[in-house]
């Protein structure tokens, strides 16, 4: 038996399996055992909801696509197949259109938790970059979804946001033809849109898998942004946070369920319900509520390329946040600065998603060129100001030091003083 | 913190009072809000009213205005039983496919058809109505801001034009159309339709019995869905509570 696994588990198929393949015992290792920081709140929940959605998204796409015709003559009526003939098409397809957005709901959330807690910084830099990848991996199979239903706002949406290419000196033309795969956005398109729509979030995953990985590797951030000091600050993943977890996902799914049976056109454009007419431009073209802010700040410069740069450096910028940000601080609880400061940019986004769902006249346009200047100074002149110019808050000892504090528990335990030892 | 922000709240409210647009001569009113069966929470289908509403699509609106989406059978929905929906699908010629040498050919359609359309083809049904095709009706009710309530308005909204507004040949003045000139003329008279059930035909009588049908059409999904909803939104509520409950006693040994 030489070069076997030696396994820990007592059940004989699982020992058997185990040491021929150790999956069990990984799935021990980084599901039930592995070491959590016990201080978690329910911010920390949005990872595995965003995780339970992109499962959730996958299984009813796939049950979609047997239903669904990528063709510009067929796909209107192919999605009203669905909702009509399709035993519970209906709801498979309620599910998957309002997932979009609590696809979004839930990634942004996350996103700002991270920058709440300054969960990029050192030695998190990948894990975030990861995260990011993944946003722009969502952003595009969200944009090619909402075009395969073939109502008149997925074609206008998809002829204004494919024309953005075209602004690139030299190579947009010959981009935007290769993304048509003709000279309009006609069936060519709604084609290869369904089938990257497929293929996205396969990549998601395996970039998930990377993000979790990456996240295994480092440990998680907590609200106190302070490193574990050993293991009286941590508790098993399994079965604490699986359950608050699981607490998190019911009170999800309720919100969703909601949605999708009482309300499920709510975030729904009228446009829509009318098929694709390449003949008659809707009076307003108007991109889904999540990408409103990043279409404001496109319609906020007065220049087509840089308008497009714009919108692109939004989220590039994202990419070069752990160093853009020089504190050493991690969590904004100790950051008396920051911490106002975050919520006048979350406000300048949130304002900027307003503006992008109002034509671009009179107060629009310069509040959103205020928003737009506000996003960027945020991250490239106010973060790495802060690093030198602020005064953080001492940061406590520990988490466990910390915890006992704010429960006012007797005497530190034994192990609380213990050193620290070195994480797996 | 308060403090600190209130010049920005300030800046931020007086901009939404400027950002107001400025109200325009002939601005469209805001759409007459009628109750329908179906608004609410726990709203079902006025079956009735819906089948009024069938009636009066068939008689009036289905001389211009096509229902891809719907076939006879779909009725069964609004509670005509099968023999009833037998019957109206074949008082109606439907195009049947090609025949054993291959011309076309029509016949009475069962309760497998589709919605008999007024024209063959989008462009047949533009060259009559000088280039504004009458639009398909099965989404009507989605496809519209304001859904049944614009339908219910717009049916209920032919009235004479203010003095001095010129409405041109072949338009005629609606007050909740945008723009005011629509192409259809006033489809609904006192009367122009019988109801079986006694209910007498006036214009908004029949405009929300329409409105009711096509809303219905545009979402027939919407009963059993409801039903189910609430089943699944208490089950996972329910749910939560029993999870949350189970955390407590998981965690309450650790000091957190």
């Amino acid at each position: 038996m030489a070069g076997l696994h030696k396994s820990q588990f007592e059940n004989p198929v699982l020992n058997w399996i185990d040491s021929r393949l150790p999956i069990p015992s990984l799935m021990h290792k980084e599901y039930a055992a592995f070491p959590t920081p016990k201080n978690f709140n329910y911010f920390w929940n949005f990872g595995a909801l965003a995780m339970v959605t992109l499962v959730i998204m996958m299984a009813t796409g796939i049950f979609l696509a047997m239903n669904y015709q990528p063709n510009t003559a067929l796909a209107f009526s192919s999605v009203q197949h669905i909702m009509r003939d399709v035993n519970y098409g209906w709801l498979i397809r309620y599910v998957h259109q309002n997932g979009a957005s609590m696809f979004f709901i839930v990634t942004y959330i996350h996103i700002f938790r991270g920058m709440y807690y300054g969960s990029y910084k050192a030695p998190r830099e990948l894990l975030w970059i990861l995260g990011v990848i993944i946003l722009l991996l969502m952003m595009a199979t969200a944009f090619m979804g909402y075009v395969l239903p073939w109502g008149q706002m997925s074609y206008w949406g998809a002829t204004v946001i494919t024309n953005l290419f075209s602004a690139f000196p030299v190579v947009g033309h010959s981009i935007v033809t290769l993304l048509w795969g003709g000279f309009s956005v006609s069936n060519p398109t709604l084609n290869r849109f369904f089938a990257l729509h497929y293929l996205l979030p396969f990549v998601i995953v395996a970039v998930v898998f990377l993000h979790v990985w990456a996240l295994h590797i480092t440990g998680s951030n907590n609200p106190l942004g302070i490193d574990v000091k050993g293991p009286q600050d941590t508790v098993p993943f399994h079965p604490y946070y699986t359950s608050k977890d699981s607490v998190g996902i019911c009170a999800f799914l309720a919100v969703w369920a909601f949605l999708v049976f009482f309300m499920p056109n709510l975030l729904a454009d009228p446009n829509n319900f009318i098929k694709a007419n390449p003949l008659q431009t809707p009076p307003d073209i108007v991109p889904e509520w999540y990408f409103l802010p990043f279409y404001a700040m496109l319609r906020s410069v007065p220049n087509k390329l840089g308008g497009v740069c714009t919108m692109f450096g939004s989220i590039l910028v994202l990419f070069f946040l752990p160093w853009l940000d020089t504190c050493r601080v991690r969590s904004a609880r100790f950051r008396p600065v920051f911490r106002k400061l975050i919520w006048v940019w979350l406000l300048a986004t949130a304002t900027l998603g307003v503006v992008g769902a109002h034509k671009p006249l009179g107060f629009w346009v310069p509040l959103g060129r205020i928003c737009t200047l506000y996003y960027f100074f945020h991250f490239l002149v106010l973060l790495p100001l802060l690093g030198v110019l602020e005064r953080t808050l001492p940061l406590p000892e520990s988490i466990s030091q910390a915890v006992l504090r704010k429960t006012g528990g007797g005497p530190m335990p034994h192990s609380a003083t213990a050193q620290p030892m070195e994480k797996a | 913190m308060m403090r600190r922000f209130a010049p920005l709240l300030l800046a931020l409210g007086v901009g939404l009072f400027i950002a107001q647009p400025p109200a325009r001569a002939q601005e469209t009113p805001p759409l007459l809000h009628p109750h329908f069966s179906f608004s609410g929470l726990f709203g079902g289908l006025n079956e009735a009213s819906a089948q009024r509403g069938f009636w009066v699509y068939f008689k009036v609106c289905s001389n211009c205005h096509s229902m891809h989406q719907l076939h006879y059978r779909d009725l069964a929905g609004i509670g005509l039983n099968p023999a009833q929906i037998k019957a109206i699908a074949a008082s109606v010629t439907v195009p049947l496919g090609l025949n054993d040498k291959g011309e076309k050919y029509s016949g009475p359609g069962t309760p497998a058809s589709q919605f008999r359309s007024p024209f063959p083809n989008a462009a047949a049904a533009r060259v009559v109505f000088n280039g504004a095709a009458p639009p398909d009706l099965s989404l009507m009710a989605n496809a519209r801001a304001g859904g049944p309530d614009y339908i219910y308005s717009l049916l209920n909204g032919f009235v004479t034009p203010p003095p001095g507004v010129k409405v041109p040949p072949g338009r005629y003045y609606n007050k909740y159309f945008p723009g005011h000139m629509i192409a259809m003329p006033p489809p609904l008279h006192n009367g122009v339709v019988t109801f079986a059930d006694g209910t007498k035909a006036t214009v908004p009588q029949m405009a929300h019995d329409v409105a009711t049908f096509l809303y219905w059409a545009a979402n027939p999904d919407e009963v059993a869905r409801k039903r189910m909803g609430v089943r699944v939104v208490l089950f996972l509520l329910i749910l939560t509570g029993l999870t949350y409950a189970l955390k407590r006693k998981i965690w309450s040994d650790v000091e957190h």
